[in-house]
This record gives structure tokens, C-alpha cells and sequence, in this order.
């Protein structure tokens, strides 16, 4: 006799205890540390820490050890952990101009002031697998060259939009309205049509290849917008905090952010003589490929504002900012593993009694 | 009637620096037709953005007769008021049928649509109702529940007219209804059209750049250059004797061919 | 019941967290969007979601919604496809347990609190219950566009007109109405609302339910709400009217001839059986029935010994 199948509380605590088998792997070899992951997987940790957006790099590294180097699920850990955090208050605006620099680069001129500063970087590596990396002997070889490098504040390095925009070349930036505190989207609902504040936080949190993709296909002439690297620069920049009972801002740490500048196609108007406009990314920790990409998806939906007639997917803001996030797509997507029987039932109903309908109305077969 | 249906005031509306259109006053009566003629640029389709609500003008008014407030500005109006306008005093019948048609809803179904939206819930009587006004223009109701995607040009264009006229509108734009189809097409669909609105008593304001149109269809017209109106008056008259150089040069030209 | 006593807190047994996961802050903030949707039967009221534990699509509507609600003296009973015991509805009850410590129950009548995922419990509920729907797509009009700025405003106007375009071409193509679940009502005769995707067999339970019932959607980041004794008719035309599905089975285990049936393939002929959804609904029938036969022989043996 048929016994209704239970024991779903049982199979879930037993697959979670696989999970953790599996996620050790072979005792034998030596368990990751959260520093290891932190200082020699320092890439993929920056990715969690921006798309999770948490600034911490020892959280980041608990979920990605936790995850077991599944990046979406890393920053589906942080981002429940965020939900958790009491907020203390606002900081003030990061400083770039300010930062330490590690590195900093221009496509737009030949020579800036404070140079070109090519820093760490794989852009001019070749992409030749190197087996000397197999043996874990990375030796401490180069520490001279560390001792040397001096950190990079002290040549002045304005930022390239400045001289453009001294000269009126290139848009300012303002705010929409000068006494409008931006939306925080994880407090509250997005609704359309944005703006760019709330749209440049989505654009942060959101997912790199997706974001990658929409910036490759404006490139490749869906929404053209003739962009140029005006300035992409990482290092480090103090956090300031205006606590209320000091009234003035204090220096509470800093953080390692990436941050590009893209300088795009000039429009003009009746009353605004033709400059070049902009397009802004930002990120935590080392991230280029996402600052870059969202500058480009930035500037992509910003076409409107600038008269441009949307007819690009990087141009359609519901579209590009509804299917951004990298949790919520992949926690849709994978639902489609619940059971969904009851209503799969209910299609099977009617399509058994639409084919009984099309067989009833069949023409009798001539004898 | 001793009111207008539309009144348009001091009508102006520039693109930037190009000139859209400026000047532009005239009323239509219930029951008229006025006929808005002009080459390309002349600035006729932009009134008829302006007058049907579609663009909003920099300059001027336009007022409708509404049935409950007498003549009002449209653009004074809510944008739900606005908008039950254009779903049923209102009709708007594309140059091109797909801009006005459901492409993926069957003919009938393209019908039916407005009566929905003001509340009819019997299916036979929808489907009726479609079928009664695919009748009226002219088209094949065998094929009532096929998609509009497998019609000849000449089809869709009635399939769109069908479907503004379900909801009995007081008030028709049309921008050039025929363009685009066949010759021989185009003179039976003129002839539906002048029936249907003469049967109807329909008001129209009818944007055409071909002067056969406007004596066909229109008690009125308008002629228009450069984003300004340079002769207005009744069509007979205009057409057999114009008296502004360009109303000339537009008749003479259709003598010619 | 008190949310915010001492009690509450110290009733929740994972360590760090407040009572049911989230900050007081955010529940006010759900409770307020709770009261706008109850003011406005079958609107949809933006909030501001948040990440929960769990991923997006597999409840966190539903979750957040009775998070902001649950109190330490509710009963609370979850249920997915109609059972207790499916995964998804076992780990969001885990859930609730650890971070709040109430009472769980698997029977539909000792529940102050049901969260259910595609499905309406068989038993009637009462005045003192309310029912959280999990909701995958909030929006009825969204296969008919896609822009969220175009459907916020036909619905304002209320321009429902496309969707019965919709079910009017259904029937011209296949002679009904081909929607079998999620099966789009009007609430208080004027909001077009999506039920979520219980089969359409469940949509009259909504009509004047004496419960409070309430949708949560996390993904989208919206909630809406029918209260009690609200009016909600599924779409239909005069001529057509809407029809809930009949079975010709019934179920094998409790012989039930009126509650939605689940298909089990029983061997590899492919040999069906038909068993009720509604896991609790059928247990109980089974209970009564094997009292009843019980009951019946007692009589026997009490006549026997005469």
C-alpha cells in the first residue's frame, strides 16, 4: 500500500553534514586558512566584498572558505550577514583625489601629472600558465623591490576630469538636487524610473559578467557611446564619520577601493555648447573589469538624461537594473528545483482534457 | 451644434532649434472633416501629435468638447482623464497598421480589446460586436481569428480602423490612412472611409500629403508650409481655385500627373 | 502577545540574532506595508525586502511577512505543495523555530499562523487565523509588459482590458480559458491580483475567507493583502464562466472525493495512484475513518455479547 514518502527534516540534516564532508575534502591535506584566502585569493575576496557589500576581508574569506569557492554563494553569505548589521550612521564622501595610490593609468593623454603608474597588475602578463606555481614555494624573492616602493601620495595626481573639466570639456558632476539625501536600495524598494544614485548602488552590488556583457555589447555598437579610460586608479582612501557629539568629521580607517572614470561621447544642446560626458564605476578592493563595466552600463543608461533615444539593451534601465543582482537571480533560478507538482498537476489536467477535445472532434475515420 | 468639437489655439511647438510648427489655430465642427495637407517637414504631423495629445505643444491650447465640461484644454486635463479619452471619444489610426494593432492578438480579438477595457464580459458579444465592425470595413470574416501578421497591408489598415471605431468615437485622427498601400487598394479603402465616417457622423482631422485624399474624404482643409498654415477653406474651393502661390503649386502639380 | 517583551527575545534560541532574524525596524517597517496592503485590498505595496538567509524565490517573502508578524505565543504551520513535509517547508520551519522559538504544528486547525507555498489548506480557517502566501511573480499584467512604470500605471487607471484579451484568445484557440494556476482575481471588485501559483481548484477558498490572507513577494520586493470577508472572483466572461478542476479519481488513502489530488506513478508500467495534496486534511479523514471502523466494531462486540 501506498505510504506517503516523510523524512524530509532527517534527509536535510544529513545532507548538510555531507555538505560539510565535502566542503573539507581529503583530511590529509592541510585546511585553508581565512588568511591564506585573504592574502593569496585577494581577487576573489575584493569580488565578494563588493558584490556582497561588506568591507571586510575576513568575512569575505569565511564565506568564501564556507561557500567552497563558489563566488555567488560567497556573496549570498555576506549579504544575509548585512541584513543582521545595526547601521551606526553615514560616512562622508570618500576622498579619490586623496587616495594612496597603488596604480593609476589614463587611455586620454600621453603623460599626467603624477605619471602613469602601472602598479600590480596582470594587463601586461603573458597568459602562460606557470609551473612554478605548482609547488607551494612561493619564495619571498622580490621583498626588495616591496621595501622600496614608497607609497605614491606624495606626487600631486589630480584627477584627469579636472583639467577636462577645467577647461568646460567634459560635464560636471552634481547631484540631481543639491539637499537630497540618496535612496539606500537595500532599505528601500527601487521604483521606476530611477535615478542615478540609486542606480549606480545597483549598479556596484551587481554581478561582473553580467555587467561585463552589457559593457562589451555597447562597444560592439548596441548604444554606442565612444568611451575612453579617463582615469582608472586603485589604493587606499580614509573613511571619515562625523560623530554627533564631536560635530567634525574623524578619520575611522581606510579601505582599498578601484575606481574609473570614462569619458564618453559629447553631446550638446541649445544652451550647452558641446562637452564630453561620463560615466563613473566604483568598487571595493581591486576590482578593474567591474569598474570598468559599470562605467560603461552607467553612461549606457544615463542616455535619456543626455537625449539620446534608448534603443539598446544597456540602454533599458528596467531591463539592465532588475536583472543585476546575482542572488536574486540565481536564488529564482535554482527555485525551479522546489517542487512544483501541484501546479505541473494542474497543466497536466488540461492538457489531458484539451487532447480528449481534439480526439472527440476528429472526423470518424472512414470504414 | 453651436461648439466646436476641437478648438486649437495659437498652436506652437519647436524640436530644438528646428521649427515644428507655429501659428496654427483652426476648429472642427462635429461631424467634419478637415483635411491637413502638406509635403514632408510642412510640420502636419506634428499637429496632429499636438492636437491628439501624443506631444505636448510649447505654446497654444486645444480644446476638446468633452461630453460632461463643454470645451476643455487637454493638457489641463489629468493624465487618466487624458488617457479614457483617447480609449473612447478618440480614435487614432496609424500610417502604419502595425503601430495601431496587437500584432500578436487575432483580428478579432484586436476588436474586442476596447470593449473590454470599458467593461463588456459576454465573449459571444465581443465576438459579435468584432464581427459586425469587420463587416463594415470591408474584411474577411473567415479569418477574424487570425493573426494580424498574416494580413496584406490593405487588410490591417481596416482591421485598425475597426478597431477605433468599436467604441463609437466622437473625434478620429488619421495620419495618412492610405499611405503606403497599393493604388487600387487605396481608392476602395477611401471609399469605405468616406462612408463609414459620413454614416457615422464622424468629426476627423486627416493629415495627407496627397490632395486626392483630402477632395475625397475632407469638407475642409488646411495647407500647411514650413510649420505654418498658408491657406485654409473649403476643399472645393482650395482645390479648384488656391489662391496662395504654394496652394498653386501643390494643386498644378497633381493637374500635371 | 507582546512582540517586544523580554519573553519574546529570550525565546529565541540562535544565539546573536533578534527574535525571528530580523531588527525591530524592519518589522515595523513590514508591518506598515502590512497595513497599506489591508487598506487596499489586492494592491501592491512596494517594501524594502531584505537578503534573509534563505535564497530569493524560495520563500523570503513569505518569510519576511511572517517575520514581521509572529509573535511568541503563535502556533505556526508551514506547508509546501500542501505538505508539512517537503523540504522547503521543513527548513523554513527549522527556521522559524530556531529564531523565535514558537510552537510548530502540522494540523491546519491548532495553526494561528500558516505560511504555504501553492496551496490553500483543504479545512476551513477561521477568523483567528492568517494565511502567508509565497509569491514568486506579484504582477498579473507582467506577460503582458514587461515595464514595472507601465503596469503600476493600469493599474492606477484601472486598464485591465489586455489581460481579458488574453483569456478571450484562449478561448478562441482552444475553446476555455487555458490558465490552470495562478489564476489572476479581482479583489473588492477592483485590483487585478495574482493568488500566487496555487492551482485554480484553490481560488474560491479566497472568496469572504473569515482568515486575514497575506502575500509576500521578496524577489520583487512587494506585498499586498486581502483581508477578511473580502470579495475575490476569479476572471471570466458571462458566457464562460470559471471552472475549478474535478478528478475522477479519488484519494487512495482517504477516499476523499473533493480536495485536490496529487499523481504518484507507482511502478515502472507507469501505474498511477491519486492521493490528497493536503497532507494534514487527509491524515485526519484517514484517523476518522479507521474510529469510525473502530466504533463500528465495538457495537459488534457489545452485540456480539448479547
Amino acid at each position: 500500500m501506498y505510504v506517503a514518502v516523510k523524512g524530509g527534516e532527517k534527509a536535510i540534516e544529513n545532507s548538510l553534514d555531507l555538505l560539510a564532508t565535502e566542503r573539507r575534502g581529503d583530511q590529509e591535506v592541510p585546511e585553508l586558512s581565512l588568511k591564506q584566502i585573504q592574502e593569496q585569493l585577494g581577487l576573489a575576496v575584493d569580488r565578494v566584498m563588493t558584490e556582497g557589500s561588506i568591507a571586510d576581508r575576513e568575512l569575505a574569506a569565511l564565506a568564501i572558505k564556507q561557500a567552497q569557492g563558489d563566488i555567488i554563494e560567497a556573496i549570498f553569505l555576506l549579504r544575509a550577514y548585512r541584513t543582521t548589521l545595526s547601521r551606526l550612521g553615514t560616512s562622508e564622501p570618500l576622498e579619490t583625489s586623496n587616495m594612496t595610490v597603488r596604480r593609476r593609468i589614463s587611455a586620454t593623454f600621453k603623460d599626467i601629472p603624477g605619471g602613469q603608474v602601472l602598479g600590480a597588475s596582470y594587463d601586461y602578463s603573458h597568459r602562460l600558465l606557470d609551473f612554478d606555481l605548482m609547488d607551494e614555494n612561493i619564495k619571498a624573492a622580490k621583498t626588495e623591490m616591496a621595501d622600496d616602493a614608497e607609497p605614491l601620495s606624495r606626487p600631486r595626481m589630480p584627477r584627469v576630469a579636472d583639467f577636462l573639466g577645467q577647461e568646460g570639456l567634459i560635464e560636471e558632476e552634481k547631484p540631481d538636487q543639491a539637499d537630497h539625501e540618496p535612496v539606500d536600495l537595500t532599505r528601500e524598494p527601487v521604483l521606476y524610473p530611477t535615478e542615478r544614485a540609486v542606480r549606480l548602488q545597483n549598479l556596484a552590488r551587481g554581478d561582473e559578467g553580467y555587467l561585463l556583457a552589457l559593457g562589451y555589447s555597447t562597444q560592439r555598437g548596441y548604444g554606442r557611446n565612444h568611451p575612453f579610460a579617463g582615469e582608472i586608479r586603485v589604493g587606499e582612501v580614509a573613511v571619515e564619520f562625523t560623530p554627533e557629539e564631536l560635530g567634525f568629521p574623524i578619520e575611522i580607517g581606510e579601505i582599498t577601493i578601484t575606481e574609473c572614470d570614462m569619458v564618453n561621447q559629447f553631446a550638446g544642446s541649445a544652451k550647452i555648447p558641446p562637452q564630453f560626458t561620463r560615466g563613473y564605476g566604483l568598487t571595493f578592493g581591486h576590482c578593474e573589469r567591474k569598474a570598468m563595466s559599470m562605467a560603461l552600463v552607467d553612461r549606457s543608461l544615463r542616455a535619456r538624461e543626455l537625449g539620446e533615444e534608448p534603443s539598446a539593451p544597456a540602454q533599458d534601465e528596467e531591463f539592465v537594473l532588475s536583472h543585476s543582482d546575482n542572488v536574486e537571480a540565481s536564488g529564482f533560478l535554482q527555485h525551479l528545483k522546489l517542487p512544483h507538482y501541484v501546479d505541473f498537476q494542474s497543466e497536466l489536467e488540461l492538457v489531458r482534457r484539451m487532447r480528449k477535445e481534439f480526439d472527440d472532434n476528429l472526423p470518424e475515420a472512414a470504414e | 451644434m453651436d461648439e466646436p468639437i476641437l478648438s486649437v489655439t495659437d498652436l506652437k511647438k519647436t524640436y530644438g532649434a528646428i521649427r515644428g510648427c507655429k501659428n496654427i489655430s483652426f476648429d472642427i465642427w462635429p461631424g467634419e472633416v478637415l483635411a491637413v495637407v502638406g509635403e514632408s517637414g510642412s510640420g502636419k504631423s506634428t499637429v496632429l501629435n499636438c492636437t491628439s495629445a501624443r506631444l505636448e505643444p510649447d505654446a497654444g491650447t486645444v480644446r476638446y468638447a468633452t461630453r460632461c465640461d463643454g470645451l476643455k484644454n487637454i493638457f489641463d486635463m489629468s493624465e487618466p482623464e487624458r488617457r479614457f479619452l483617447m480609449r473612447t471619444d478618440w480614435g487614432f489610426v496609424h500610417q502604419n497598421p502595425r503601430d495601431g494593432l496587437l500584432m500578436d492578438m487575432s483580428a478579432g480579438a484586436n476588436i474586442g480589446e476596447r470593449l473590454m477595457a470599458i467593461g463588456e464580459r459576454n465573449y459571444s458579444k465581443i465576438r459579435d460586436d468584432a464581427g459586425e465592425w469587420l463587416g463594415r470595413v470591408e474584411f474577411d470574416l473567415e479569418r477574424i481569428d487570425d493573426l494580424p501578421t498574416r494580413f496584406s497591408g490593405g487588410m490591417q489598415q481596416r482591421v485598425q480602423i475597426a478597431r477605433n471605431l468599436v467604441t463609437k468615437p466622437r473625434l478620429v485622427f488619421m495620419d495618412e490612412p492610405t499611405g503606403g498601400l497599393d493604388v487600387s487598394v487605396q481608392a476602395r479603402l477611401l471609399d469605405m472611409l468616406r462612408t463609414l465616417v459620413s454614416d457615422l457622423g464622424l468629426a476627423a482631422i486627416i493629415v495627407t500629403h496627397d490632395l486626392v485624399v483630402a477632395r475625397l474624404l475632407a469638407h475642409r482643409m488646411i495647407v500647411m508650409r514650413r510649420g505654418e498654415i498658408v491657406e485654409s477653406g473649403l476643399t472645393d474651393q482650395i482645390l479648384d481655385d488656391p489662391q496662395h502661390p504654394y496652394s498653386q503649386l501643390l494643386v498644378s502639380s497633381i493637374l500635371q500627373n | 502577545m507582546n512582540i517586544l517583551s523580554p519573553e519574546a527575545h529570550s525565546k529565541s534560541s540562535a544565539d546573536g540574532y533578534n527574535f525571528a532574524f530580523l531588527d525591530e525596524g524592519t518589522k515595523r517597517m513590514i508591518r506598515r506595508s502590512i497595513l497599506k496592503a489591508v487598506a487596499i485590498p489586492g494592491y501592491q505595496v512596494p517594501f524594502g525586502g531584505r537578503e534573509m538567509p534563505l535564497p530569493y524565490g524560495w520563500g523570503t517573502g513569505g518569510i519576511q511577512v511572517t517575520a514581521g508578524i509572529i509573535g511568541p505565543d503563535d502556533t505556526l504551520k508551514v506547508i509546501d505543495q500542501g505538505s508539512d513535509d517537503t523540504t522547503n517547508a521543513v527548513n523554513i520551519r527549522k527556521f522559524f523555530k530556531k529564531t523565535t522559538g514558537v510552537e510548530t504544528t502540522e494540523k491546519t486547525v491548532e495553526a494561528t499562523l500558516i505560511q504555504t507555498r501553492h496551496r490553500i489548506p483543504e479545512t476551513e480557517l477561521s477568523e483567528q487565523q492568517i494565511l502567508v502566501y509565497q509569491v514568486p511573480i506579484p504582477e498579473p499584467l507582467r506577460w503582458l509588459e514587461p515595464s514595472e512604470a507601465e503596469t503600476r500605471k493600469m493599474h492606477a487607471l484601472y486598464e485591465y482590458g489586455s489581460m481579458y484579451v488574453r483569456l478571450y484568445e484562449d478561448i478562441t484557440k482552444y475553446g476555455h480559458i487555458s490558465t490552470s494556476y495562478d489564476y489572476p482575481v479581482i479583489v473588492n471588485e477592483r485590483y487585478l491580483m495574482r493568488p500566487s501559483p496555487i492551482p485554480k481548484f484553490d481560488n474560491p477558498k479566497m472568496d469572504n475567507m473569515p482568515a486575514l490572507q497575506l502575500f509576500g513577494a521578496g524577489r520583487e520586493k512587494r506585498i499586498y493583502a486581502v483581508p477578511p470577508y473580502t470579495k475575490v472572483k476569479s476572471l471570466d466572461f458571462q458566457d464562460y464562466p470559471f471552472e475549478i478542476q474535478k478528478w475522477e479519481q479519488s484519494c487512495s488513502l482517504c477516499g476523499s472525493t473533493d480536495s485536490f489530488l496529487d499523481e504518484v506513478i507507482v511502478d515502472d508500467q507507469g501505474n498511477r495512484m491519486f492521493v490528497c495534496s493536503d497532507s494534514d486534511y487527509c491524515a485526519d479523514r484517514v484517523r476518522e475513518g479507521t474510529s469510525q471502523v473502530k466504533n463500528n466494531h465495538q457495537d459488534t462486540d457489545v452485540r456480539g455479547q448479547e
